[in-house]
């Protein structure tokens, strides 16, 4: 009988497709959320294999901070229409537009934060009660409380201390009208897991990911891609670097690192030997040491 | 035969307040090389901060404001490490007042629990009432450590003195593999590295030992239960007629061909493919997601359980668990919640207390029949129909329930089948 075991990495797969399979039975509106970053692909590679030969069910909603680099834009549009699901996207610029948020100011201006009403709006808007997202207890100490259905009050609000326990794998997706929920169906994977996953099954991701020459410049110990959004301090010099990215985000707050990975086998190898975590290179997160649970709190993703 | 170093162990720690449970996982991570530079950065400077000599490994677990305030853990958090030989999944479980709850949420996926026993005061009722839930769960191993060994001059005799007291009353344990080790979390003795201070200790460290348990017969494969989560119709050209069954095989082991039946309908087919994402397979087993197509065009769906044809679970509509009360309002006599068992739903009432556990002491109290937070009690159950159960004991998938409060939506009690 001994061979009647899976490797981790088939544990962990299996695990995920259970998920966004319950997330499928138990509510009427779920999405997925879609940045065009690894995880949310890796989320919208694992719907694709729970739901063969169906399509996927759910549609894919991005939250556009209109501060994008232009290959995710590009990317996010191939896969929906390979996919041939429906894209839903919150804009951040039409939310400053409204008047509903206002842009920060000053030299660390972000438009991170402003997401959180956007996407709410959204979610709100699209009468959507279960939002899925590539979010991994690894990433962040904050994280590392979530569940894997995790409530949000009608206010759109996580509340640490008050949230359900997960027994075996019951999961209770309960809920009334105008709350919903957030469902992470790779809580369970590690950065690491999920380069070793995308190699394996050979999924395309944005070039970003490797490395190449990119006018950079250095700020908050990172290198930040040029870009039309970015105001340079005068003392910042713009430079050509071999780069690549560990985490998408805004163009504005994602800092790449130096590196020669230009292939999946090169970037496995390098992460396996990095001594910072992926988030270590995101501004936003060191704005204060309960960044992430604050914006957790208030709605973030 | 192909030696497996990459497998998943699930396990979850147990203690009180202050036995070092934190300092415990903060040492397996900092010795396994498991905390990046930026994660070290950052706890060394708020040990600093806090006027703490060296780095307090256990901030490396609390993640939450209150929590880094307060000093304790209030909900359950999960961490990761891997070794060459293994994957790891802590559940980080508070220690505090909330204990039953937390540890019940920590332990029901677990492979191995790992209790910890303060040196200096032996086997306290906190010990006994961790092992006991921890066995209810039946987490399959059971690892005791007993820490600070430091402060009791790493003393054998304190250490054989402990393991003695906890074999007094282990025997009433249903867990069957129960190890020890001396540790110092602080210090590091015995954690990732051998201790130099126990040369007498020979036993492995925990980390190896964590890193040999044997779990591949921790999932019964031997009883086929496939619950059906959702149905897969995709009506395209190519799949016209395709029905396919989509779920998480919850024990056993399927192949194609196999003679099945549909509970609780009963109807018979048999198993004509079953697939994997795009790849189509010959068997698959737990815990595999997979979907499952029949030769017989018969009713099924969502909450159905497809099981072989000669070994099927029990039907009952009135059945007993043993029930730990999770929310912190009491039970209502005779209300009625939604019970979860598998992919199925339906109403229930908790008819009877058969009686509480007292859980320092084992004993059984049939007198009192109130459910408060924490409280675990057999009680007598009867749902509106039939579900399809195993005894917990064999099959802890098919053998655990949830209670929800249709009131207010929260999952109120875990129930386990008896």
């Amino acid at each position: 009988m001994s061979k009647y075991y899976l490797n981790y990495l088939d544990e962990l797969e299996s695990e995920a497709i259970y998920i966004l399979r319950e997330v499928w039975a138990q509510f009427e509106n779920p999405v997925i959320l879609f940045s065009g970053g690894k995880d949310s692909i890796l989320v919208t590679h694992l719907a694709k294999k729970a739901f063969y030969p169906s399509k996927i069910p759910f549609a894919l909603m991005h939250v556009d901070t209109g501060h994008n680099f232009p290959e995710t834009i590009q990317f996010r549009n191939d896969l929906v229409e390979k996919l041939s699901v429906k894209l839903i996207v919150g804009s951040v610029q039409e939310s400053i537009d409204n008047g509903r948020v206002a842009e920060e100011k000053g030299k660390n201006a972000t438009r991170n934060a402003l997401q959180i009403t956007t996407l709410l709006d959204a979610i709100e808007m699209n009468k959507i009660d279960c939002a899925i997202g590539g979010g991994r207890r690894d990433e962040e100490k904050a994280r590392a409380k979530e569940r894997f259905f995790s409530h949000r009050d009608d206010f759109g609000q996580w509340d640490p201390k008050n949230q359900r326990p997960e027994l075996w794998n019951l999961l209770n997706g309960k809920h009334f009208d105008g709350e919903h929920f957030r469902a992470f169906p790779i809580s369970n994977w590690t950065e690491m897991d999920v380069w070793n996953y995308i190699k394996r099954e050979n999924i395309k991701i944005p070039s970003l990911y490797f490395a190449h020459e990119r006018e950079v410049v250095f700020r908050s110990n990172s290198w930040i891609p040029v870009s039309e959004y970015l105001k340079l301090e005068e003392s910042e010099q713009v430079e050509k670097k071999k780069i690549r990215f560990r985490t998408l985000g805004d163009i504005t707050i994602t800092g790449g690192i130096e590196s020669q990975a230009d292939d999946l086998d090169k970037i496995v190898q390098e992460v396996s030997a990095m001594r910072k975590t992926e988030r270590g290179d995101r501004s936003d997160d060191k704005r204060s040491e309960t960044a992430m649970e604050d914006r957790k709190k208030q709605g973030y993703f | 035969m192909k030696i497996n170093n990459n497998q998943l162990l699930r396990f979850t720690t147990a203690g009180s307040v202050d036995d070092g449970k934190s300092t415990l996982i903060g040492r397996l991570l900092y010795d396994s090389k498991s905390i990046f530079e930026d994660q070290l950065d950052s706890v060394s400077k708020t040990s600093a901060k806090k006027g703490h000599n060296g780095v307090d490994l256990a901030l490396f677990t609390d993640g939450l404001k209150d929590e880094r305030e307060q000093g304790i853990t209030i909900d359950v958090a999960y961490r990761y490490f891997t070794t060459p030989k293994r994957k790891f999944i802590i559940a980080d479980t508070p220690g505090h007042i909330q204990y039953t709850r937390n540890m019940v949420t920590g332990a029901s996926t677990a492979n191995a629990a790992v209790i910890l026993i303060d040196a200096r005061h032996g086997v306290i009722e906190q010990t006994k009432r961790h092992s006991f839930i921890a066995s209810l769960l039946n987490i399959p191993h059971l690892i005791v450590c007993v820490n600070k060994m430091d402060l009791v001059d790493y003393s054998e005799e304190v250490y054989n003195d402990i393991i003695a007291q906890f074999e007094e009353f282990s025997s009433k344990l249903i867990t069957k593999d129960i190890r020890f080790i001396p540790i110092s979390a602080l210090l590091g003795d015995n954690v990732v590295n051998y201790s130099k201070n126990m040369e007498w200790y020979h036993e492995g460290t925990l980390l190896s030992v964590l890193e040999n348990l044997h779990i591949s017969s921790d999932i019964n494969k031997i009883d086929a239960r496939f619950p059906v989560q959702t149905v897969l119709r995709p009506q395209s050209e190519e799949f016209r007629d395709y029905r396919g069954y989509a779920g998480k095989i919850a024990s056993g082991i399927y192949r194609v061909g196999d003679v099945v039946a549909v509970l609780p309908s009963g109807f018979q087919s048999k198993i004509k493919s079953i697939n994997a994402g795009e790849k189509e397979l010959e068997e698959a087993y737990a815990p595999m997601s997979v979907s499952i197509t029949l030769e017989d065009d018969i009713d099924v769906s969502r909450g159905n359980m497809i099981v072989r044809k000669n070994n099927q679970p029990k039907m009952e509509q009135e059945f007993d668990v043993m029930l730990c009360w999770l929310a912190n309002e009491a039970a209502k006599p005779r209300a009625k919640y939604t019970i979860v068992h598998t992919s199925h739903e339906e109403r229930a009432i908790i008819k009877d207390v058969v009686y509480k556990m007292e859980i320092n002491t084992f004993e059984r109290d049939s007198e009192d029949s109130s459910l408060s937070m924490n409280d675990i009690a057999r009680v007598k159950i009867r749902t509106t129909r039939r579900l399809m159960l195993d005894a917990y004991r064999d099959n802890r998938n098919t053998g655990s329930v949830i209670l929800i409060d249709e009131s207010t939506n929260e999952t109120v009690a875990a129930g386990m089948v008896v």
